[in-house]
């Protein structure tokens, strides 16, 4: 058997992967834009939101808080035994309280919940999908649009800065354990340093990104479980597909909110 | 095709047709279906039975055609005017369709909820009203469907098609799945249901018994369009070739399987 390698071969793959590129993009994004435009027609399905808010943030918090708790630990941990080399022990703090609030609270957060939510999301509209669930609301006179998306996308949008000052508190708590038990710390200059490096600016660009964080969740959780075909098959490919994507936009997202927050 | 009675047909479709891809699945249906009459359309599997029901519910876009409920296209009614003449359908689908998420009170009364025309208690109230019509007594009203039987399930798909009193209604499939003896009980239920309503019927099946039970009249689907109607009773009488063929179930005949060994 000969492999004949036609050099056009791997262009037409090329081309097909940035077609179906910009599909995927085009298709969120529509589904986004009549999703947040449901958000405003009436009815608005109040249990559906509550539901969805209990769902993605509250569930969510045991696995953020452990999260947010040991990432501080590890954080003051790391830090020490790094700026210890330069005898800038004393900037522990500091460094642990920016890159919880500005960078690690939502981004760790929101992977969080991208893998636990967003996938319970995929996973929940998929099934619904594959067992005419979602015709059943059309032929109830009910938009599933309005019913199923619109309530998830604001619960993101609410859920995950909440979730986010809780693991930034949890996460400064973390190194403030470390640093006060393990590398010697009076309690008081640990939280006076902490405090006073600490601007509002650092706190509001990680809940902003938060936001953002939320919605795409919600949003790559829907979308995926919406468009899910063919049985267990494709609600299982559905919620992978919510997770990755959810993962690898919140990871860029997170790169241009910085560019955009801290870049002069 | 006209109405039977020379009315005004409540369903009335024509030449309408829908292809997925290169497969023509709709090849110009005509079809009426008189006020209060119940018509079943038999046919194989794939023969585009769901797809013509989805489209006169507006889940699925013909690609063209006519499809008028009371006289309206649907198809070309103003966006709120079709909703309005569609919310009138109730359905039956053939896995029941349950939302896995509510208890069966608020399955059978997510229609009359989600319009705001009835509250939370009413709407409990109503649940064991309609469940009763079905055969399912109040306990059942605060379990959820993962913990009903299929038939249980089934009745409680019924109830929910029938809870907002439509005038029109579409079964998919109602016994499948079902043992032969549940199957008469919720042919029993369909029949008893419509009648009560006043309402027009459309099922679909493969169930000969069931057709014949739900039945007025019958119409064969083959090969995207309308290959037979006729009285329902005369299913298992007519000489028409392709429905003696599947009526009878047998392998030799106008229809081919293609099979491949």
């Amino acid at each position: 058997m000969t492999l004949s390698l036609n050099p056009l071969d791997g262009l037409a793959a090329t081309g097909r992967f940035t077609l179906a590129l910009c599909r995927g993009a085009g298709g969120a994004t529509l589904f986004a834009l009549e999703g947040v435009h449901q958000l405003f027609r009436r009815p608005f399905h109040l249990r559906a939101f509550l539901r969805a808010l209990m769902d993605i943030g509250y569930a969510s918090l045991p696995v953020v808080a452990l999260t947010a708790i040991f990432t501080g630990m590890v954080l003051a941990l790391q830090a020490s035994t790094g700026l210890s080399r330069f005898s800038a022990g004393s900037a522990i703090p500091n460094l642990v309280v920016l890159s919880v609030t500005r960078e690690l609270g939502p981004v760790l957060a929101a992977l969080m919940v991208s893998g636990r939510a967003g996938a319970a999301i995929a996973a929940e509209i998929g099934t619904m999908r594959v067992t005419d669930q979602i015709d059943a609301l059309t032929t109830l006179a009910t938009n599933p649009m309005r019913y199923l998306v619109a309530p998830r996308l604001l619960a993101g949008l609410i859920a995950l800065p909440l979730l986010v000052v809780i693991a930034d508190i949890l996460g400064v708590l973390g190194g403030f354990i470390v640093g006060t038990l393990k590398l010697g710390f009076d309690a008081a200059t640990y939280l006076t340093n902490t405090i006073n490096f600490l601007h509002t600016d650092d706190v509001v660009s990680g809940l902003v990104k938060a936001a953002v964080f939320g919605f795409v969740i919600a949003l790559m959780g829907c979308y995926n479980g919406y468009r899910s075909r063919g049985g267990a098959q494709g609600v299982g490919s559905a919620t992978t597909a919510a997770v990755v994507s959810a993962s690898v936009l919140i990871l860029a997202l997170d790169y241009g909110l910085t560019e955009m927050f801290f870049t002069k | 095709m006209s109405a039977q009675n020379g009315s005004v047909p409540k369903i009335r479709v024509r030449g309408l047709k829908k292809a997925f891809g290169s497969k023509i699945v709709l090849d110009g249906i005509d079809l009426d279906i008189a006020p209060r009459t119940s018509m079943v359309v038999i046919g194989g599997s794939g023969t585009g039975k769901s797809v013509l029901l989805k489209c006169i519910l507006g889940l699925i876009e013909p690609d063209s055609g006519l499809i008028e409920i009371d006289g309206t296209n649907v198809l070309t009614a103003p966006r709120r005017e079709a909703a309005r003449l569609r919310a009138r359908i109730g359905m039956l689908f053939q896995n029941g369709a349950l939302f896995d998420s509510l208890p069966v009170w608020e399955n059978v009364c997510f229609g009359l909820l989600a319009e705001n025309r009835i509250t939370r208690a009413a709407a409990r109230r109503k649940a064991t009203e309609v469940l009763a019509q079905v055969g399912l007594g109040p306990e059942v009203i605060t379990l959820s469907p993962a913990e009903l039987s299929g038939g249980m399930q089934k009745r409680v798909a019924l109830a929910r098609a029938i809870a907002a009193e439509p005038d029109i209604m579409f079964f998919d499939e109602p016994t499948t799945g079902l043992d032969p003896i549940m199957g008469a009980v919720i042919d029993e239920l369909i029949v008893d249901c419509v009648k009560k309503l006043g309402s027009t019927a459309l099922a679909i099946t493969h169930d000969m018994a069931s057709a014949q039970r739900i039945g007025d009249r019958a119409a064969m689907l083959y090969q995207g369009r309308i290959a037979w109607e006729g009285p329902a009773e005369d299913l298992l009488t007519t000489a028409q070739p392709l429905v003696h063929q599947f009526t009878h179930g047998l392998a030799e005949g106008p229809i081919q399987m293609t099979l491949r060994r």
